[in-house]
């Protein structure tokens, strides 16, 4: 008995330091959004402290934009957020119209942005999906997927790839839309409204999804604008800043929409924002789609080989992740000088170890899944 | 002077039919977790917008021994860092402890393998031998997601081992019995659903726990901890984990039924059919009868939680203790406190109804509180959003 109670005592956890450990969390754990690692220093089930790796993708695309013609770099972009590919393209093509001072054809404009909302609806779609299966539920995922592969067939039609579309050119489009292009997306849009009603329905006010995301990766304003968030992540803190509103750029200034906002900076009030968007985007296709008019879709300009002046310029876009800006510098020959991508979830996902610290491991999933990084896009 | 009988001493015979039942059971069993796993994934396909398996057999029905046979042959991998002996004995420890419930688990009147008096508090003591078998397997596969699954099992399994436990008790206390035919037999009249619906509840919530199902697959959460315990398994070792799973499961629902659907008791008195002139009086096919009817019922309850797998997400860690302890556990002891009152006084049976009832309205008006909220917050932020764009529309009309 005696030898029993020594021990107790000398071996008792009761007496010692917390011991932490070292988790390693990806870049092969399912649910790290791609190949980010996250090593991870646990006492117990809460997080200590948390040391992000990135760069398991890195492809150096900036330095290949170098290399690479000007209408060859929207190949490129499409394959930095390779989830909404249009909303990177048009952002390229924009910079470079600008440096060049080149006109767009009207209906090239509506065009992209047609696309490009629907890209963001597809991005949000995704997110929905996996935000569910991070926090264990797997319907929703499905559910999400049906609207998108909706979307990814009307792309399919116009541009003739599902993911990857090099569609945009500077100074407008590779071609007019199909003959059908009404009437696909007259059949598109009211199963797509379902779509988004039916994934917001099924997971947005659930109440077991409610207590896994609300309180839960709370971040302030202030401190979400010194991590250069931006996206729903910074509309999620309760800031109404959208560059499609504060920026307006293409034909944004035309069309009716609001800016949904969240309250206390969580992850709820980050999908939350997410899910509105969806609506709000469905909004503006709307109002396209009646206000489009025909005619050319890309300027003659673009057709030839492009020369912009030497100058330098920088162009920001709202992506559905956030403000993508791109600055361009070029010296007057046919390819850029240097070509340097501000990417959202980037900025975004630099709050990680601040979000993370003294959270729980499954809120770790559920934290790193609100902030909708796109790893082709961290590491470009 | 009586002679002197070892306590241990059987006969020959006794031996060669215990030994036939067993293998019987353990077929049977096998069959009833292929024909799972098929409606399983059949019945989450059909919830997902997917057709689920087709392509093996007549609506995807041999898909199960497809799976079965793929595992038996895939490379067993066993880490070379892990406690070899207990990797090994981990998964057998968790399948014994699924195949032995069902030694006293009876499908019918006759169809039991072993009925004991004590059969409820057979079934409670053998269940949690398989926690045992879960941390072992996390630990001893030398995994870090593998300990944290184990750790989580074991937190998880025994606190929600609690309110089964004190469930059990107020049934058996309705029973006056832990004999699971008497049980079933005591519900010929009514079944316990009606009388003690809080049981019910609880027993089923804290059941799905036990066999951690969604929502309370925490501890081998795929997108947390990336299957927990069975991180390292692979081949035949994983599939006798994944064959104690669906046993469980199985077993929850049969207790489900059992302890409050009336287990084979028909919902009408059986006189009734009498002027049936083909209905044969054969005692083995009303037997027979009665396993059928009793299978309907388990796998309707199956349906459910398959149904709760297709629908809900997954709680926290430290959610799922907080709902164990400060819901769960208080409402189990309720439901005894009830029963204790109801059969002390003799009050009729509507009472306990309503007791356990009223159990039930406040839980749900708690759950209730808590899920409007943030509806209420969201109804806030739309009043503030309205007012914005009405102040921007003002301004833009005066500009």
């Amino acid at each position: 008995m005696a030898d029993i109670q020594t021990n107790l005592a000398t071996n008792s956890p009761v007496n010692a330091e917390p011991v932490e450990m070292l988790l390693n969390m990806g870049p092969q754990h399912p649910s790290t959004h791609g190949v980010f690692r996250m090593v991870l220093w646990v006492d117990g089930e809460k997080i200590v402290d948390v040391e992000p790796h990135i760069g398991y993708l890195h492809r150096g695309s900036e330095k290949l934009c170098e290399g690479e013609q000007y209408h060859q770099v929207i190949t490129l972009f499409d394959r930095l957020d390779y989830v909404a590919n249009f909303n990177n393209e048009l952002v390229y093509c924009q910079a470079v119209e600008k440096l060049m001072g080149l006109e767009v054809p009207e209906r090239a404009e509506y065009v992209r942005v047609i696309l490009c909302e629907l890209n963001r609806i597809a991005s949000h779609l995704l997110y929905v999906g996996t935000i569910g299966l991070d926090a264990g539920a797997m319907t929703p995922t499905m559910f999400a997927f049906r609207g998108r592969e909706r979307i990814q067939s009307v792309f399919e039609a116009v541009s003739g790839a599902r993911m990857m579309h090099n569609y945009f050119r500077i100074g407008g489009v590779k071609e007019d839309l199909p003959d059908n292009f009404e009437q696909l997306i007259a059949e598109l849009l009211p199963p797509l409204r379902e779509d988004v009603e039916e994934s917001d329905r099924i997971l947005t006010f659930n109440e077991i999804f409610l207590t896994r995301l609300k309180d839960v990766g709370t971040i302030g304003p202030e401190e979400a604008i010194d991590f250069g968030f931006t996206g729903p992540c910074l509309r999620g803190c309760g800031i109404e800043y959208d560059v499609r509103k504060a920026h307006p750029y293409s034909i944004y200034d035309r069309f009716d929409f609001d800016i949904p906002v969240g309250l206390d900076g969580d992850c709820w009030d980050r999908h939350w924002v997410r899910v509105q968007e969806m609506y709000e985007s469905l909004k503006i296709i709307e109002q396209a789609l009646e206000q489009m008019p025909g005619g050319e879709v890309v300027s003659s300009l673009g057709r030839r080989l492009i020369r912009p002046p030497a100058g330098e310029v920088y162009m920001r876009a709202e992506n559905p992740r956030g403000e993508i800006g791109v600055h361009l510098i070029s010296n007057g020959t046919d390819r850029p000088y240097r070509l340097k991508v501000r990417p959202p979830s980037f900025c975004n996902l630099s709050a990680i170890r601040r979000l993370l610290t003294n959270s729980w491991i499954a809120d770790s999933v559920v934290i790193l899944g609100s902030l909708d990084i796109v790893l082709g896009e961290v590491d470009r | 002077m009586q002679p002197f009988v070892p306590p241990l001493a059987v006969g020959l015979v006794e031996v060669i039919w215990m030994v036939v039942g067993l293998l019987a059971m353990f077929t049977g069993l096998s069959i009833v977790v292929l024909s799972l796993v098929w409606l399983e994934r059949k019945a989450l396909g059909r919830l997902q917008l997917r057709l689920g398996p087709t392509r093996t057999g007549l609506f995807g029905l041999l898909q199960p021994v497809a799976d079965a046979v793929k595992l038996i042959l895939k490379e067993d991998v066993i880490p070379s860092s892990s406690e070899r002996a207990i990797f090994w004995a981990a998964p057998v420890i968790v399948a014994l402890s699924a195949f032995m419930i069902w030694v006293t688990i009876p499908a019918t009147e006759g169809l039991v393998l072993r009925n004991l008096e004590l059969g409820l508090f057979y079934i409670t003591a053998f269940a949690v031998i398989g926690i045992l078998g879960l941390v072992l397997a996390g630990w001893g596969s030398a995994n870090k997601y593998g300990v944290l699954g184990g750790l989580r099992s074991a937190a998880q399994l025994i606190s929600y081992e609690i309110p089964v436990i004190m469930v059990v008790v107020a049934v058996g206390m309705l029973a006056k019995s832990l004999d699971l035919r008497v049980i079933v037999a005591a519900q010929e009249q009514i079944p316990y659903v009606a009388v003690l619906p809080l049981g019910m509840v609880v027993f089923f919530i804290a059941g799905l726990a036990e066999v951690g199902r969604t929502p309370f697959d925490i501890y081998h959460a795929e997108s947390e901890v990336v299957g927990g315990p069975f991180v390292e398994y692979s081949g035949a070792h994983w599939s006798v984990f994944f064959l104690a799973e669906y046993i469980n499961t199985f077993a929850i629902a049969a207790l489900v039924v059992l302890l409050f659907l009336g287990g084979w008791s028909w919902p009408f008195d059986t006189a009734a059919l009498a002027w049936l002139p083909s209905l044969p009086d054969i005692a083995w096919l009303g037997g027979l009868l009665s396993v059928v009817w009793f299978l309907i019922k388990v796998y309707s309850v199956i349906l459910v939680v398959f149904w709760i797998r297709g629908t809900f997400p997954r709680l926290r860690i430290d959610q799922l203790m907080a709902f164990a302890w400060k819901a769960m556990v208080p409402l189990s002891f309720y439901a005894i406190v009830i029963t204790g009152v109801y059969l002390f006084y003799d009050w009729p049976a509507w009472t306990l109804t309503l007791m356990s009832l009223t159990g039930l309205v406040v839980v749900g008006y708690i759950v209730y509180r808590r899920m409007m909220e943030p509806a209420r917050r969201i109804a806030e932020i739309k009043a503030r959003q309205a007012a914005q764009m009405a102040e921007r529309r003002a301004s833009r009309q005066a500009s």
